[in-house]
């Protein structure tokens, strides 16, 4: 009997909904399921709200009750909420949260890096944007709430898959004891400590670094601007690093490494915890400020993957597939990129629009991502917390030198979460013109951002299918595109046609866009009429042309949905 | 290795600089010191090439 708490989880800043369990007793006798996803956090409902939005049908699960406790992942970059954008949360998480740009690093009270992260006219969303993981939750929970195609089931733990020829049973224990469900596909969402994972004997690869982290949410008062600060070997702490931001709601998160050979147990006692907050802010210049612990936690950098997310008909994705260190904010916003991926790639071969082979597509992109990511990760985890011998060397002496030599500064630049680049993705057409172009987004890249006016952007028209853009100012579409359009249609592909460059509607194209000063063609590289790009459902690029025509659209279409 | 560049003056100089310099720098802080000599120097040879050519030098015969 699987009980979880019915008591709200405290918080100084957000109150807990406790939901009702989902109980089998209530329900009709189930019938086999296209997909359950396990693990109703950032991962599991981002992938139920992809499938949905291609009208796949699913079910999440969540062990608990009620969202998760303390603020966790805080940190959201500009393509999260470009892919939140698409699940339709990103104007509730603008309302509530603080956006930045800015990182600054100390060493002995001297800053001695500034990060300044750009900040494009052409983008809608800042490069970073601060809210709890709670709120985060919540929005995506309303989202998946009002979709007809997703059921979610509090109070439901899988605890086990069997996987079967052509689907998979999940055992899943309630408050009023185990039921078994059937599923086609069983996306394993549920986390860093993933019990699917476990369960199924999967190693990761990879490297677990030796520090630990204490993570702290104090309310506390601070007059200082929302920037990530950074302070290495401080006296209160030597050796060690401490990171802090700001969160919404009056709320300042500290990570502060602990000395070699502290237990986590010892560091999270109450007037350990007190001192070293204490002197922290004492340091920073308001010792003996007033301020209140909300939640904390303990953490170790790992850079760990699993080596294929995909076995049989099961799929893991986000933190369940991978462990990434805080540093570089890639948790939640690596997860987001997985589950948008998975969303489309799964939808598309449960809609039978294409073979397993997408599949296989999906886990090379997200592994590939995943190792990429690992390497980054890993050299930021070096210089944040160096392990001892050569590394912890090496870092001193660029804290050292950083003082008097700009030549070092650079080292301490925490290489954010990016998205990334499926530049030789099986996806991309090998007959179109990416290579004749000289500037725009490549191929399996995201596509570049385009304010279009006021508050309107190039990307609030992309996705949930693929897309055509087509760089044109004639009355009309060329009769034979047309046709491989209406063609692709018939099958019950979603793709949507974007005519550029005309100032009048253009007959073939379901929306256009005037570009009227040719920023838009200039931003995408598209000399003269005849451009194209065709875009995928998760928005990245997997075809461009100086010149299309139909047969080499229809191949592109061939190739992004191999049969 | 790359062709000597140093006149034998200045090699002794140069021998005698550091020597003095590590006991100046003191047992616990020589090796911090050493590497931040030898991130200087690597700044100024601006090539990451040639410095990994001085590392395997430096590992031998250890």
């Amino acid at each position: 009997m699987h009980t979880p708490t019915t008591q709200a989880r405290p918080s100084i800043y957000y109150t807990y909904e406790v939901f009702k369990p989902w109980l089998a007793s209530q329900h009709p006798q189930q019938k086999r399921h296209q997909v359950v996803i396990v693990g109703a956090g950032p991962a599991g409902m981002v992938t139920a709200l992809e499938l949905a939005r291609h009208g796949v049908a699913s079910v999440v699960l969540s062990a608990e009750l009620q969202f998760s406790q303390g603020s966790r992942a805080i940190c959201f970059t500009r393509r999260s909420m470009e892919i939140l954008q698409q699940v339709g949360v990103a104007d509730r998480m603008t309302k509530g949260g603080l956006p930045w740009r800015f990182g600054n690093s100390y060493y002995r009270g001297q800053r001695v890096f500034r990060m300044e992260a750009p900040h494009d006219p052409d983008d809608r969303f800042f490069p970073i944007i601060n809210v709890q993981q709670q709120f985060m939750e919540e929005y995506l929970h309303d989202a998946c709430q009002a979709h007809p195609l997703i059921e979610i089931r509090w109070g439901n733990k899988a605890v086990q898959v069997k996987q079967k020829e052509d689907h998979a049973e999940v055992e899943v224990d309630t408050p009023e004891g185990p039921y078994t469900l059937e599923s086609c596909w069983v996306v394993a969402a549920d986390g860093g400590r993933s019990g699917i994972r476990s369960a199924m004997n999967l190693d990761m690869e990879g490297t677990s670094y030796e520090g630990f982290f204490v993570i702290a949410d104090i309310k506390v008062d601070l007059p200082l601007p929302t920037e990530r600060l950074a302070y290495f070997d401080p006296d209160w702490n030597p050796d060690n690093t401490i990171l802090m931001h700001r969160e919404p709601h009056g709320i300042w998160r500290v990570d502060y490494q602990l000395p070699a050979g502290e237990t986590p147990e010892a560091a999270l006692q109450p007037e350990s915890m007190k001192a070293r907050i204490d002197a922290h802010l004492a340091m920073i210049g308001h010792a003996g400020i007033k301020w209140d612990m909300d939640w904390s936690s303990v953490y170790s950098a790992r850079t760990l993957t699993l080596p294929d997310f995909v076995h049989g008909n099961v799929i893991f994705t986000g933190d369940a597939a991978h462990l990434l260190p805080i540093f570089g904010v890639r948790g939640a916003n690596t997860a987001f990129q997985d589950a948008q991926s998975l969303g489309w790639h799964l939808a598309y071969v449960v809609k039978g629009l294409a073979s397993r082979k997408l599949l296989t597509n999906h886990r090379a992109e997200r592994v590939g991502a995943a190792r990429e990511i690992i390497h980054e990760a890993g050299k930021s985890t070096r210089f944040m917390a160096p392990p001892a011998g050569g590394f912890k060397l090496l870092r001193d002496a660029v804290l050292s030198l950083s003082l008097t030599q700009a030549f070092v500064r650079p080292l301490y630049h925490w290489r954010t979460s990016r998205p990334h680049e499926y530049t030789h993705s099986m996806l991309n057409s090998l007959g179109d013109d990416n290579a004749l172009f000289t500037t725009g987004p490549a191929h399996g890249a995201p596509p570049h951002n385009v304010r279009l006016g006021a508050n309107e952007f190039l990307l609030d028209h992309l996705g949930g299918g693929f897309d055509l853009l087509y760089f044109t100012d004639a009355e009309s579409m060329p009769e034979s595109l047309q046709q491989v359009i209406t063609t692709t249609r018939a099958k019950g592909i979603a793709l949507r046609v974007i005519a550029i460059g005309s100032p009048h509607a253009v007959m073939g194209a379901d929306l256009h866009l005037s570009d009227a000063n040719g920023h838009l063609r200039q931003r995408y590289g598209v000399p003269a009429n005849g451009g194209a790009y065709l875009i995928r459902p998760d928005q990245h690029i997997c075809a461009r042309w100086l010149t299309l025509d139909a047969t080499r659209l229809q191949a592109a279409l061939n190739t992004a949905l191999p049969q | 290795m790359t062709t000597p560049t140093l006149t034998l003056t200045d090699l002794e100089t140069v021998y005698d600089t550091l020597a003095t310099a590590i006991d100046q720098a003191g047992q616990d802080k020589a090796s911090l010191f050493l590497v931040k000599l030898a991130l200087l120097n690597a700044n100024a040879l601006a090539s990451a090439d040639v410095f990994q050519t001085h590392v395997q030098a430096a590992l031998q015969d250890l």
